[in-house]
């Protein structure tokens, strides 16, 4: 089969590395060979993170730049920062919610209008699909779960080899019990209400 | 029951890959393990942590490296098996007892990994640890991958006992997380209760003693020499002309770059696993068997020079090369394209790298902000710094600012600024006695309380000793935050069932001959100004003791968060942006929207209500809720 490599990148607290094990679990289920990688450390505190899942015959568990099929951004600015992982070939799936960075917030930078790196994002990757994903989370119970809403969305856009039930499986034995209800709605949510899906060449 | 501790046998399990280690470690029998936390390392040691509550396993968090190494040598040395796991500055801790160690041996088999922080994520420093391994003659296993780190972890316990020396299991971040597929093998009960065995002219490194243990230690070297020779960790993969020799996390981007390059049958490959004692003879064979070869390893030049003594010894004249300025970098981490793209180059392959989407050249790019790392919402730290920067600006006061390791290094960042010197652990109180006798300045160090506990003690009693002046502040947030939380001798908040008795860091403080100590608590403004300026104008050496619970760490242990929130009334409404300018909570920030009634809003969805900012800004006030 072919490989496929997904580049997660989020703010500290957004609940990428959740997403980042559950894809990689999904993947396993559905019968492939997985690698994941995770950034720990001084990188939380409120900083980026950054995560990687490989799906297929691949054993180096980082992504060089141009070489992610899939860039999955948890945050419109950091998507954009990542996008250099991207080539033309690439599909984007990015929430449009911004997290403001410490360096707006004190008026020491200013936030870019997230209409405009989206345009920038489609005009030079194969896809762009945005969603906002805390809105879809604060609908299925729980605005922890827009990491499910996220993964919802990868599964609709069809890149990855995984059926939807992979997902779910995963959801319901691998996150904590007490939020699989909200995981799951917020799966199905993601899945079901993305905008901005559109090929662009 | 801990995942980790499954009996079922031949289970995918999908591990990080210091998971694996500690699966490694259960199913070779471990019987006791010691760590201090360290980034990448420290996922090893809360593993651990938990299983040890539930298995017969004996685990400490010890003070600091060379105390974790030391307990784990008593219990070897009786005969456990025993790990030892440390970030790879924290090897730099334990030298003391690992050079002299390896004189003596142990009877248990013994693994110490030291994770190394190519790139530095989160470290000082980017060393390469794999020297250890030759300076202190102990064997040396490098995994490349979780399931190899799983395996490599219970075979070094048995080389080690085949040897009765420590063997250094190195890994790099890479390594320690990444997440892959591990296969478990059978669970071994741990041997747990053992008898001390004499042996002084051996355990007893007096000189006539130390002699004979190092000509013993060289003996053992010899043999471990042999097993690295036979060792099914070190293979030759393929049959073609070109060679190439790798270690660690870098052979699997080999192994990428030779199929992505479709060069599969022209390439060697020489996958080294025991890489100390260096496996010569077999790298002999494969210099023979190749017309060139590229050494493909992070960091320093360990496995090309061992090849290029290799190749003199042996009267071989091919080109070696792995470290130049068109090849590789002793610099940073690797990525598979940049080992794609430098093989290439080497054989003179054809080769286009993809392009990647590039902001830099385009045009119409946004420019984004950055986003470092920060305290976090109502960090009690951030209160402290908040409160000597405040009393400097007060009293027109310079000071120079030593710090230390931990979430607090964060302080660097404006607008605090409260960093100036930072060079391993501990090195705040003791470069201060340095700093304020050079300078004459007024010199405030801050350290974090497990860091004291850690390495702050001696330099405290030496500077009362030599009578040096300045004013240590320690930061007692109640845990070892950075790393994930992890208890120290202090902690107070504890998880249920925990049995261990507290140690005061203001009793050591007082214990150590110091003589004005205040103990404050940062969330206290005034109070806390206060003791800083009592502090400044006494001129003598002065300790205080900032101490609140980091919020997280409550929360999480006491499921406790407070109810009350903060907003800025109607009057905030002059271009005053004081709060952000010197106190820097990340909740409150400048009111942009365009129907803006307020200068600065506070985001109550992250406020935590610590309630800093309401007793220097009149403008703010609790929110009714």
């Amino acid at each position: 089969m072919e490989n496929y490599r997904v580049y997660f990148t989020g703010v500290g607290g957004q609940g990428t590395l959740l997403a980042t094990t559950v894809l990689a679990e999904a993947a396993i289920y559905a019968g492939h060979n997985a690698l994941a990688s995770e950034v720990h450390g001084m990188a939380q505190r409120g900083g980026v993170v950054e995560s990687t899942v490989m799906i297929g015959d691949i054993k180096s568990p980082i992504i060089s730049d141009g070489e992610a099929d899939v860039l999955l951004g948890f945050e419109p600015v950091e998507t954009y920062r990542a996008i250099r992982k991207c080539s033309a070939g690439s599909v984007v799936v990015s929430n449009t919610v911004p997290v403001i960075p410490y360096s707006v917030a004190i008026g020491k930078g200013t936030y870019p209008d997230v209409e405009k790196l989206c345009d920038f994002m489609r005009s030079r990757v194969r896809k762009l699909i945005t969603l906002d994903a805390q809105s879809l989370a604060k609908q299925a119970g729980s605005i922890l779960s827009a990491n499910m809403v996220m993964l919802g969305a990868l599964s609709r856009s069809g890149v990855l080899p995984l059926p939807r039930e992979a997902f779910e499986e995963v959801i319901r034995t691998k996150t904590k019990a007490k939020f699989v209800g909200a995981n799951l709605l917020a799966f199905a949510l993601g899945f079901g209400d993305i905008i901005g899906d559109q090929e662009n060449r | 029951m801990h995942p980790l501790l499954t009996n079922e046998v031949g289970k995918k399990l999908l591990l990080l890959g210091n998971e694996a280690i500690v699966r490694g470690a259960l199913e070779a029998g471990l019987a006791f393990a010691t760590t201090y936390p360290g980034t990448p390392s420290s996922e090893i040691g809360d593993n651990f942590f938990r299983i040890a509550t539930e298995s017969e396993l004996y685990f400490e968090y010890s003070t600091n490296e060379k105390v974790a190494l030391e307990t784990a040598a008593g219990a070897a040395v009786s005969g456990l098996r025993t790990m030892c796991s440390m970030k790879h500055v924290g090897l730099n801790v334990a030298a003391d007892p690992l050079m002299t160690l390896a004189y003596v041996g142990v009877r248990g088999g013994m693994v110490i990994v030291t994770a190394d922080d190519p790139s530095l994520f989160s470290s000082q420093n980017e060393q390469d640890n794999r020297f250890y391994a030759r300076l202190s003659n102990l064997p040396m296993l490098e995994p490349t991958s979780a399931h190899e780190a799983k395996e490599m972890t219970k075979a070094a316990f048995e080389i080690s006992e085949a040897l009765e020396l420590p063997v250094l299991l190195r890994t790099t971040t890479r390594l320690n997380h990444c997440r892959g597929i591990v296969t478990t093998g059978p669970l071994k009960p741990p041997k747990t209760r053992v008898g001390f065995e004499k042996d002084s002219s051996r355990f007893v490194t007096v000189p006539a003693n130390a002699r004979v243990c190092h000509k013993v230690l060289l003996s053992r070297e010899e043999k471990a020499w042999g097993m690295a020779c036979q060792s099914p960790f070190n293979t030759v993969i393929g049959t073609g002309r070109w060679g190439i020799a790798t270690s660690g996390i870098a052979y699997n981007y080999v192994a990428d770059a030779i199929k992505d390059l479709g060069i599969e049958d022209r390439v060697r490959v020489l996958k080294l696993g025991f890489t100390y004692p260096f496996p010569d003879k077999v790298a002999a064979e494969f210099i023979r068997s190749v017309d060139k070869i590229l050494v493909v390893e992070e960091l320093e030049p360990f496995l090309e020079d061992n090849l290029k003594v290799t190749a003199q010894t042996n009267g071989l004249a091919i080109p070696i090369a792995g470290k130049a300025p068109e090849l590789f970098l002793r610099l940073y981490e690797y990525d598979p394209g940049m080992v794609r793209k430098v093989i290439a180059r080497f054989f003179e392959l054809d080769y286009t790298p993809p392009k990647p989407v590039d902001i830099q050249e385009a045009p119409e790019a946004v420019q984004v902000p950055m986003r470092p790392p920060n305290l976090c919402v109502g960090c009690p730290h951030r209160a402290t710094y908040y409160a000597v920067t405040s009393v400097l600006r007060e009293t027109q006061t310079e000071a120079v600012f030593p710090t230390d390791i931990g979430c607090y290094t964060l302080g660097l960042l404006p607008p605090l600024q409260t960093a100036d010197f930072l060079i391993c652990m501990g090195s705040s109180v003791t470069s201060a006695a340095g700093i304020s006798r050079a300078t004459g300045k007024k010199v405030i160090a801050f350290i974090g309380d497990s860091t004291f506990f850690h390495s702050g003690i001696t330099g405290l009693i030496n500077a009362v000793h030599n009578k040096h002046n300045f004013i240590l502040v320690i930061l007692d947030n109640g845990t070892t935050a950075m790393t994930g939380h992890q208890p120290h001798p202090g902690v107070e908040i504890t998880p249920p069932g925990w049995d261990k008795p507290s140690v005061s860091i203001e009793a050591i403080v007082r214990a150590c001959g110091v003589e004005q100590v205040t103990v404050v608590n940062p969330i206290h403004l005034a109070k806390t100004k206060t003791a800083i300026k009592e502090a400044l104008e006494s001129n003598s050496l002065s300790v205080i003791v900032a101490k609140a619970p980091c919020p997280l760490y409550e929360a999480r242990v006491l499921g406790k968060k407070k109810k009350q929130r903060f907003m800025v009334g109607p009057e905030c409404n002059t271009d005053c942006t004081e709060c952000i300018d010197t106190f820097g909570c990340p909740a409150l920030y400048k009111n942009t929207a365009p129907d803006a009634k307020t200068t600065m809003i506070i985001n109550e969805n992250l406020c935590i209500g610590c309630g800093v900012c309401v007793q220097f800004c009149k403008k703010i006030r609790p929110k009714k809720i």
